[in-house]
């Protein structure tokens, strides 16, 4: 019989080396689609890209009506979104508590937290585009506000349920009323960690195609009309990616290229605000 | 010993007569009369506090057994005993702040001026505002030092800007904080040392200027220095407070305190004089802990 001691060395060395096979493969994995996407994309990102229009079959152009589309989306999504999940997750974190109601209204996020987001665009799809008869862009903010809510509100419970409850004890004993103790002490204690979910929230939706192949559709020109089919780089990924054409396949290269970087530049930022020092 | 027993010796009956009559008596008369009967004191002159038949709840829990005690005006109250036996539950209920949670109730009244802040009917919010609390962790709020210092005072006063400058220097004067922070009031509370967070958390409590000033095992998390220098600002601020202080150490409450309070197992046992419960306490129990045979 092994001592324990053995034992105990040999399933660390077991766990440890599984650890870091898995991490390998995945980090090989995120590594090989960087170098592949910047191999590619990278070359195509030109002057153009920021200032023409999405080209027909066979043109040249650029993706600037996309860009603008996306940006607009999201935009309108994380506006929309981020209200409901901020008052949701304040409620949950300071009011709720463990009440029959809380832990439902928690057990629902999490099953929104991880719905398909394909799901959630035929949802959009039957309960705007169909109604009014043609996609929009205003279906697409709202399709990708769901994906937001929920993201949002997780992360505000979870930063406000930091904040140690003796700061709230300490601004209840001067006699703050309860929405002062929470705007004023434990918004501002939590603040970057908001942050953060707000910047995690956008992340997550600026990549979404799905959602928007039901709601935003796609649109070949120039429109800032939320009311009509919009462009948007996700869409224009998928089309183009599949298309016969190698003007669009380079365009969809340098897109998919752009809406990563966006992507990347977004989560570190996240990561860095989580990290200075809050005010605590 | 019960606390049936206790209550009978000194209070004959609840009514406002009975204590008017108690008051009157000269404090070396009682004093005597004490002495003699080597019970507790619960009546004290000018009494700022008077809590009577207090009893508290955590859900089905009972805490606090019947507590009958007077805290005086302007003196230095400490409360003393082993862990859980329920001084620092008492002093949460003196500014109402188990209110904040759910399944937490009290039996009993408080007086303070003649009114019960017991009562549903009182707003709790004002409470705090004239009870304030200072709590075992320093808790500076994510904001300057001198937002700190004037949170509670925008909450109910309207002060020009150089009254409320005023204000906050005289708040934190009295906390003898003033010479390290004056410089800085514009940094984060959260970068003073644990000792001036703490100075700080009392210049905040005091700023509102509150009849009574509860403070919850101050020093617990300081270290020596600091420790010293909360005691001797203790000692400055009952000209101007009343002041209840919760601490696990005997010796503080020997430093710093007038009265003390010996509790043990959610029942009060004995309260006098400092000078009496440490040199002549009157109960076995009291007796032990103060020459650490038990807590």
């Amino acid at each position: 019989m092994i001592s324990k001691f053995k034992k105990r060395k040999l399933i660390n060395y077991f766990n440890l080396s599984a650890s870091i096979v898995v991490t390998a493969f995945g980090l090989v994995m995120l590594a090989w689609i960087l170098t592949v996407l910047f191999g590619k994309g990278f070359q195509h990102i030109n002057w153009a890209v920021f200032t023409q229009m999405t080209p027909p079959p066979g043109a040249s152009g650029g993706l600037i009506n996309a860009i603008v589309g996306t940006l607009l989306i999201t935009f309108f999504a994380v506006l929309i979104g981020t209200p409901i999940g901020l008052m949701a997750g304040t409620y949950l974190a300071e009011f709720g508590g463990k009440s029959r109601f809380s832990s439902a209204v928690r057990f629902i996020n999490d099953v929104l937290l991880s719905a398909p987001s394909i799901v959630v665009g035929v949802f959009v799809y039957a309960i705007l585009v169909k109604p009014q008869g043609h996609f929009s862009g205003w279906a697409g903010a709202i399709a990708l506000s769901i994906l937001v809510i929920p993201v949002v509100l997780r992360t505000t419970e979870d930063m406000l349920k930091l904040v140690p409850v003796q700061m709230r004890e300490a601004a209840a004993a001067l006699g703050a009323p309860r929405y002062k103790v929470t705007i004023d002490i434990v918004y501002k204690a939590a603040l970057s960690g908001m942050f953060t979910g707000l910047l995690l929230a956008t992340a997550r939706i600026m990549g979404e195609t799905a959602p928007l192949l039901f709601t935003g559709l796609n649109n070949q020109f120039w429109s800032l009309d939320m009311n009509q089919p919009m462009a948007n780089m996700p869409v224009v990924i998928y089309q183009y990616a599949l298309s016969p054409y190698e003007d669009w396949q380079n365009l969809a290269w340098a897109a998919a290229l752009l809406i990563t970087i966006s992507v990347l530049v977004m989560n570190i930022i996240a990561r860095y605000s989580l990290k200075q020092p809050s005010s605590r | 010993m019960t606390t049936q027993t206790m209550t009978d010796q000194t209070q004959p009956e609840n009514s406002g007569m009975g204590f008017k009559m108690a008051n009157a008596l000269k404090q070396t008369e009682e004093r005597t009369k004490l002495l003699e009967k080597k019970d507790s004191v619960r009546l004290v002159d000018s009494p700022r506090l008077d809590i009577r038949d207090l009893s508290f709840f955590y859900g089905k829990f009972k805490a606090l057994h019947n507590i009958n005690m007077q805290i005086p005006d302007k003196q230095v109250t400490a409360f003393i005993g082993p862990s859980g036996c329920g001084k620092s539950t008492l002093l949460r209920i003196f500014n109402r702040i188990f209110d904040l949670y759910p399944g937490q109730r009290t039996e009993g009244q408080i007086l303070l001026d003649n009114n019960d802040i017991l009562s549903s009917k009182v707003d709790v919010n004002m409470l705090r505002a004239k009870i304030g609390m200072v709590f075992q962790k320093p808790t500076p709020f994510p904001m300057s030092i001198y937002d700190n210092v004037a949170f509670g005072v925008r909450l109910y006063e309207n002060l020009s800007k150089s009254e409320l400058n005023d204000r906050v220097e005289w708040a934190l004067q009295r906390a003898a904080l003033w010479g390290e922070v004056s410089d800085k009031l514009n940094q984060s509370g959260a970068a003073l040392s644990g000792g001036q967070q703490q100075r700080l958390c009392i210049a905040r409590g005091i700023a509102v200027k509150p009849e009574v000033l509860l403070l919850d095992e101050p020093t617990s998390a300081l270290d020596p220095i600091s420790t010293t220098k909360i005691e001797e600002l203790v000692h400055e601020l009952k000209s101007d407070f009343t002041i209840a202080i919760v601490t696990h150490n005997m010796q503080q409450a020997a430093r710093v305190s007038d009265y003390t309070a010996f509790m043990y197992l959610g029942k009060l046992v004995e309260y006098d004089h400092t000078d009496i419960i440490f040199t002549n306490p009157g109960r076995k129990e009291t007796e032990d802990y103060i020459t650490g045979r038990f807590g």
